[in-house]
């Protein structure tokens, strides 16, 4: 596997309180590969050490220990800088710059000029769907606009990997929507996505590979298939030809929704192994027409994860 | 090449905001308004008049300077750290000493125009003394109205006023806007009366605290050697070799609190 990016037991201490300062650590040991293509969720609960894995990465602020690398190279390196695009959570621009002057600066950045420049510029606001208050200054725009106008600045460069920081945060259903189908186009051109995300939906609709971070620490990585698909949670077996009685003589009828005409979803635990049931039910004249494991959700995982997770006082030392 | 490309963008991007603040409108109208009523004050003083202008008009030109030199300096980097707006750029192919020098330069450059632009309307007023004032009068002046000498003071208070935008600017990159602003215009106001401190041993018996006052009085930069207005009024002589010798003064220690500056931002982390 190509790597994208690679973090070696990055970790970063801040000082907080105000006289006595001690450390507080917001990430810890993170050791993490990205490959390049990928779409990566970046996932955790608010707190988690997300924005500062990708400070770190951006080199806004310093790792206390470990190391980074984006595309083989150091993270800081102006070449790196060339080929990557970033979103920062919340982006704020200039008030009185215009979303064309501002993306014309950052294009010029690159070493784009004159009618090409104009021209990416144009591109890429049609493309987050900024139309004619592209000529406004920024101060007038709401927060939505100012997030595609975020988006439209991480791609100017046509970057080989993209790093979202919460890029759905202040979006429609509608934006929501465009900004999934814009990850999903810069994914079939090959492109590495990297993007930290609360909501879990958006990761379950994009992602390739999930990290999930608690805590300042890496609790699990891997193909969100992987993650999901070894915890089996119990079995939904569907069966027609059975009447109510029969399923109330033989306890079933708790978990037992009908779905049609003689036609019953019944949900059964891990422990309890439905071909005994099925049996049983077989002997009365019921018909099997599925049985599928109950699998975890991303969202059932994730709760599972962060549930017990350390106070952040407990991260505070001395 | 591509330094200066950088610089040049985020230096640009810097006049072009400062251009749009209504605050900076203001400080101009006000500054023009000021050097315009010196001409009415002017009428008051009878045989003072264009001695009156000149004090007024350099005085407005300075002073309405260091406002935009304090106000607008101070929130160059602060404000781009407080909005986050820092985070998108420093991601961009600039180093962090780059983003700093583009920041001064684009301050520098707005500082220019206004300069550029009260000089003129000094210019203008003086120039309508000139044409309208009988010829005796004219006699009685130490200099002619629109006397170019007058650019001497103006080109070294813009010196001092870079100096001014390079204190604010090193503030910036590591306090509040609030406690920047307080920290330039004391820097500012003791910088006035620095040559006090070189001779402070003649105010107190304590040999330390003469020895610190020494100290700081290299430490702050003289700024009251900027100060050529009384002679270019009263036409008294300004030497190139003093001009020479302070603008260099000046360029140094700019040079200085940049370093510094660039020094401190390249090793901040922005939490």
């Amino acid at each position: 596997m190509t790597l994208a990016i690679r973090t070696t037991d990055l970790t970063k201490d801040y000082a907080v309180g105000f006289w006595r300062k001690r450390p507080y650590r917001a990430l810890d040991q993170l050791s993490l590969d990205v490959g390049t293509g990928d779409v990566f969720g970046f996932l955790g609960p608010n707190g988690a050490g997300k924005t500062t894995t990708l400070k770190l990465l951006m080199q806004l602020t310093f790792p206390t220990r470990g190391r980074a690398e984006i595309l083989g190279r150091p993270v800081g390196d102006v070449d790196v800088k060339r080929r990557i695009g970033y979103l920062p959570e919340h982006p704020y621009f200039y008030d009185y710059l215009t979303a064309e002057e501002l993306l014309g600066g950052f294009a010029g950045m690159f070493g784009y000029r004159g009618a090409e420049r104009a021209r990416r510029v144009g591109t890429l606001l049609d493309e987050v769907g900024i139309g004619p208050e592209r000529r406004l200054a920024l101060r007038k725009f709401s927060k939505g606009m100012i997030q595609r106008v975020g988006l439209a600045q991480a791609l100017i460069n046509d970057p080989e990997v993209v790093f979202l920081d919460e890029p759905m945060s202040g979006l429609d259903p509608l934006g929501r929507r465009e900004v999934r189908r814009l990850i999903l186009r810069l994914r079939d051109q090959g492109r590495t996505v990297f993007f930290s995300s609360h909501i879990l939906a958006d990761a379950e609709a994009l992602c390739s590979r999930v990290a999930i971070l608690v805590g300042g620490r890496l609790r699990t990585v891997g193909s969100l298939s992987d993650i999901t698909a070894f915890h089996v949670r119990g079995w939904e077996l569907v069966v027609s030809g059975v009447e109510e009685p029969v399923l109330m003589r033989m306890g079933l009828m708790q978990r037992t929704t009908r779905i049609g005409e003689e036609r019953y979803a019944i949900e059964l635990p891990i422990d309890e192994p439905p071909d005994k049931v099925l049996s049983d039910l077989t002997v009365t004249g019921a018909r099997l027409v599925s049985l599928n494991p109950i699998r975890d959700t991303l969202e059932d995982f994730f709760v599972r994860q962060v549930s017990g997770v350390d106070p952040p006082e407990s991260r505070v030392k001395g | 090449m591509r330094t200066s490309r950088v610089v040049a963008i985020v230096a640009f991007n810097v006049f072009k905001e400062s251009v749009r603040d209504k605050v900076l409108y203001n400080l101009v109208f006000f500054a023009v308004l000021l050097i315009a009523t010196s001409l009415l004050l002017g009428k008051l003083t009878a045989g003072q008049e264009v001695k009156i202008i000149k004090d007024l008009g350099l005085a407005a030109i300075s002073l309405f300077g260091v406002f935009i030199a304090i106000f607008i300096g101070i929130g160059l980097v602060s404000k781009e750290v407080e909005r986050r707006s820092i985070y998108s750029i420093l991601a961009k192919p600039i180093r962090r000493h780059e983003f700093i020098l583009g920041k001064y330069s684009g301050l520098v450059l707005t500082l220019l125009v206004n300069v550029a632009i009260m000089s003129i309307a000094l210019y203008l007023v003086l120039g309508y003394m000139s044409w309208t004032e009988a010829e005796e009068f004219k006699r009685a002046w130490d200099a002619p109205a629109a006397d170019p000498a007058m650019l001497k003071a103006i080109a070294l208070i813009f010196v001092e006023l870079m100096l001014v935008t390079a204190v604010a600017l090193f503030f910036s990159t590591f306090s509040s806007p609030i406690l920047s602003a307080v920290f330039t215009f004391g820097l500012f106001i003791a910088g006035h009366f620095n040559a006090d401190l070189k001779h402070f041993e003649g105010v107190v018996d304590s040999r330390v605290a003469a020895s610190v006052a020494r100290g700081w009085y290299y430490v702050l930069p003289n700024l009251a050697a900027f100060d050529v207005k009384a002679q270019v009024v009263h036409a008294q002589p300004v030497t190139a070799g003093y001009l020479g010798f302070t603008v260099a003064y000046g360029f140094v220690y700019i040079a200085m609190v940049l370093l510094a500056a660039m020094w401190i931002f390249s090793r901040r982390d922005f939490k």
